[in-house]
């Protein structure tokens, strides 16, 4: 038997997600020892690795191709795992920011918090660095099972208990779907790795077409579940609503973007040849399908809400339906690398917006343990004008209206989608984002033009620095979108080998 | 036939059986004794499979530590406490749905698997029928080619470990709560005495209203300690 | 000589059974840990059916998946049973439809 070397495991290029993990046990053996009063260097070395792992990261672009496999092929070191990991970094710098005031003011300020979020961190990271099923799935679990523990955190808070079960139960029921999916494709592939599935299905090396198929299919319920995709989304506005804010402004990135990174590489580099016909993949119409359901109803039901993080949460399953469309549109192998880039890139702007926008909320929510509700934003701008006009940015951007990163990112969205053909689903997103203007924009009215208390619990704070940094990158992204729309279009996911 | 399928039909058949008995028990205690003997009769075919590693496995950790777990939770809050929730109105179309869904699941697989003709496996030479799927084979695998999920797995641990400390341990009081507690603690101390200095300088019917007012607060502060 | 092996498509078809009705108890169970233990019945299904195709390959691939899938199930395990422990203590109630505190 022959052991792999180091050179062979080429550790370096693993080190944005595997670093992550093994720094949150020193953040959490150092998190042991910590007196109360200083605490806060449980949020000092956090932030200090990933600050950290995302400068080394901006070195792993466009490595050379002998060092973009690690592990023994589990681990690929492309493009797409270095913008994966570039998004889940802010998400998870985010994530720790706007935690720190939170967990003190609902008295839940445990030292375990912050190694957690960085596990489930580096689990969204390793989904999309994934090369064989086997990496997939743990890393999929190593994304979530925190996310019920953080769900879970505010208790005795009836509500989070009962959101981090359902959050539970439905997980681990749908990674039951994926598991059998991975049976069933490895079944029909002998492989689980996925340049090996890839190339077997395209040299018609597979054993049974309905198994490959049955696999797939499964396994599209399982991630559909992760990244809220109709009609698999009934969990999210419960679990949004119930879990404790900072951990929902966390979940509603690093689950989807787990998802997604997962989604986009099984389908594109294991399956894109699943009983294609004509040009396009077998699954193109299926997702195309899922993906305007989304949008539809996110956007519909997110019109009736009140409660804040209810209408997020059914606006985060309207975002999923955007991305949805992207992978749709990846579905044609000629616009594939567009869209995958075009995906990516609206991501990386749905991160900067939807964690501002959680930010605000974390800001303005009560400390009597009740959810904070629309009303709750009346006249924000005469007390707090700064806040509100950050508000007011992420709302415009979530909507898609320029100058913010929404309004590029949907651009490419659309524009992929209409050159794989996909007109009619180009033209429910944007007719489903002028419907999302309805509840985006009520807040804004509310903020500017109702009279009410308008009163935000935090003061300058680690929390303001959050609304701050996520409202100059969604300004920045809408206004010179090139800086990172160059590095999203590097990303390119195709098999390896032959 | 041979002994290989007349074992998989009896098997099988008690799989299926126990299976069915977990879903449809009307206690819990049960039901996770039905799923142990569904998971023994599944490490049968592991070791007609090929795969005795895995098998013991199963025997000692899923069947064994897993759904003793199950069994301890069960009893610890008490069985009879399960209900059981197969007559709940709320269901209505819900059960024939899930009836429905379940039973096209099967044919949907079923035909796939059927119509695909897979052949029977290759009969396994002695060679490999003595070393495949042993503990040799499973640990050359999985410290070499699966190690990097091997690793992840080891974090998912640790992060489970947390969460099981972090959730079922009791809320324990920082400094600073347990001051303000003690805080309350002396001013309900000093509201007692009050009421009792009260109570003692004016005798008479005020004595036994004082004396219930004194003993309702006095409960609740050990109890936030 | 010995008669050839089973055909390995009985494996999966009683797999897909159990999966199936662990679906099943999913769906139509109304208790917290009998959902639980139906969940594991799914998995353990999808485990039976990777074992075969472990063998019809005459790999150890399928049987190093299913050594991921028990160490996950028991991670699991060890978080879904304190959640239900925690909620039990607070609710008195482990039954699924009287969780709609969270509702509009």
């Amino acid at each position: 038997m022959e052991l792999p070397t180091l050179q062979d495991l080429n550790l370096a290029v693993t080190l944005p997600s595997m670093g992550l993990a093994l720094w949150a046990c020193v953040v959490l053996a150092v998190g042991l020892f910590l007196p109360e009063r200083r605490r806060h260097w449980n949020l000092v070395l956090s932030l200090g690795g990933i600050v950290a792992l995302f400068l080394y990261n901006l070195t792993l672009f466009d490595l050379p191709a002998d060092r973009q496999s690690a592990f023994l092929g589990m681990y690929r070191a492309d493009n797409f795992t270095a913008f994966v990991n570039l998004i889940a970094l802010v998400t998870a710098f985010f994530g720790v920011l706007m935690a720190y005031e939170y967990l003190k003011r609902t008295h839940i300020d445990r030292g375990e918090y912050y190694p957690l979020l960085l596990i489930s961190t580096s689990g969204a990271m390793l989904m999309g660095a994934s090369g064989d099923l086997a990496v997939l799935f743990v890393a999929l679990e190593l994304l979530s099972i925190p996310l019920y523990i953080m769900s879970g955190l505010r208790r005795p808070n009836a509500a989070s208990e009962e959101s981090a079960l359902k959050y539970f139960l439905l997980g681990a029921f749908s990674s039951a779907f994926l598991v059998y999916g991975v049976a069933l494709v490895y079944g029909a592939a002998g492989s689980t790795d996925l340049s090996e599935i890839f190339h077997r299905v395209n040299a018609g090396l597979i054993l049974d077409q309905g198994l490959l198929l049955a696999g797939a299919g499964l396994m599209l319920v399982g991630l559909g579940f992760k990244v809220a995709a109709v009609p698999f989304h009934m969990w999210t506005p419960d679990v949004y609503q119930g879990a404790p804010t900072a951990v929902t402004g966390y979940m509603s990135v690093g689950a989807k973007l787990g998802g997604f990174a997962g989604l986009l590489r099984v389908f594109i580099v294991a399956l894109p040849a699943v009983s294609g016909a004509g040009d396009a993949t077998g699954w193109q119409d299926t997702i195309a399908l899922i993906a305007a359901l989304t949008m539809i109803l996110g956007n519909v039901v997110a019109i009736a809400q009140r409660d804040v993080k209810r209408m997020l949460g059914y606006s985060s399953i309207a975002h999923a339906g955007y991305i949805l469309m992207g992978a749709a549109a990846a579905g044609s192998p000629d616009v594939r690398d567009f869209a995958v880039s075009a995906s990516l890139f609206y991501l990386l702007a749905y991160a900067f917006t939807n964690l501002g926008a959680f930010a605000v909320t974390v800001a303005i929510e009560k400390d009597d343990a009740t959810n904070p509700q629309l009303d709750d934003f009346n006249g924000l701008s005469k007390t707090r004008p700064v806040l509100a006009l950050a508000m007011a940015l992420f709302m415009l951007s979530l909507t898609g209206i320029p100058p913010t990163a929404g309004v590029v990112g949907k651009f490419f969205l659309f524009q992929a989608a209409v050159n794989a053909g996909m007109v009619w689903l180009a033209l429910i997103g944007v007719i489903t984002s002028v419907v999302s203007a309805f509840y985006y924009l009520r807040i804004v009215v509310n903020m500017y033009l109702r009279e009410g208390p308008g009163e935000a619990q935090a003061q300058r704070s680690f929390l303001g620095v959050a609304v701050g940094l996520a409202a100059v990158g969604t300004f920045v992204l809408g206004v010179a979108p090139v800086l990172f729309l160059d590095l999203a279009q590097r990303a390119v996911l195709v098999a390896l080998g032959g | 036939m041979g002994l290989e399928t007349f074992l998989f039909i009896i098997v099988g058949a008690v799989a299926v059986a126990a299976a069915a008995g977990m879903l449809f028990s009307k206690s819990g205690i049960h039901s996770a004794l039905f799923l142990v003997l569904n998971l023994a009769c599944v490490a049968v075919f592991y070791l007609m499979l090929s795969a005795p590693f895995m098998a013991m496995v199963q025997i000692t950790v899923y069947a064994g530590a897993i759904m003793v777990l199950f069994l301890f939770v069960i009893m610890l809050l008490g069985s009879e406490r399960i209900d059981l929730g197969l007559t709940d109105r709320r269901l209505g179309f819900q059960t024939p749905a899930a009836f429905a869904l379940a039973v096209l699941f099967i044919v949907v697989v079923a035909a796939a698997v059927l119509t695909g003709q897979i052949p029977a496996p290759q009969p396994v030479n002695d060679v490999q029928a003595t070393t495949h799927g042993g503990p040799g084979e499973v640990g050359a695998v999985l410290y070499t080619r699966y190690l990097l999920p091997f690793e992840m797995v080891a974090v998912l641990l640790l992060a489970a470990t947390i969460g099981a400390v972090v959730l079922a341990r009791d809320v324990i009081p920082t400094k600073r709560s347990q001051r303000a507690q003690m805080g309350r603690i002396r001013e309900l101390r000093q509201m007692i005495t009050t009421i009792e200095t009260e109570a003692a300088s004016a005798p008479g019917a005020d004595g036994e209203g004082a004396e219930e007012e004194a003993a309702a607060p006095a409960p609740a502060a050990p109890a936030g300690e | 000589m010995e008669p050839a092996p089973l055909n390995i498509s009985a494996y999966v078809v009683l797999s897909a059974i159990l999966f199936a009705m662990g679906a099943l108890g999913v769906l139509i169970r109304r208790n917290a840990i009998l959902v639980f233990m139906s969940v594991e019945l799914m998995l353990n299904a999808a485990n039976l059916a990777l074992i075969a195709f472990a063998r019809f390959y005459n790999q150890m691939d399928g049987q190093i998946l299913v050594f991921f899938v028990m160490t996950v199930a028991a991670a699991e395990v060890a978080v879904g049973l304190a959640l239900i422990v925690v909620i039990f203590r607070t609710r008195r109630s482990i039954n699924i439809d009287e969780l709609s505190r969270l509702k509009d």
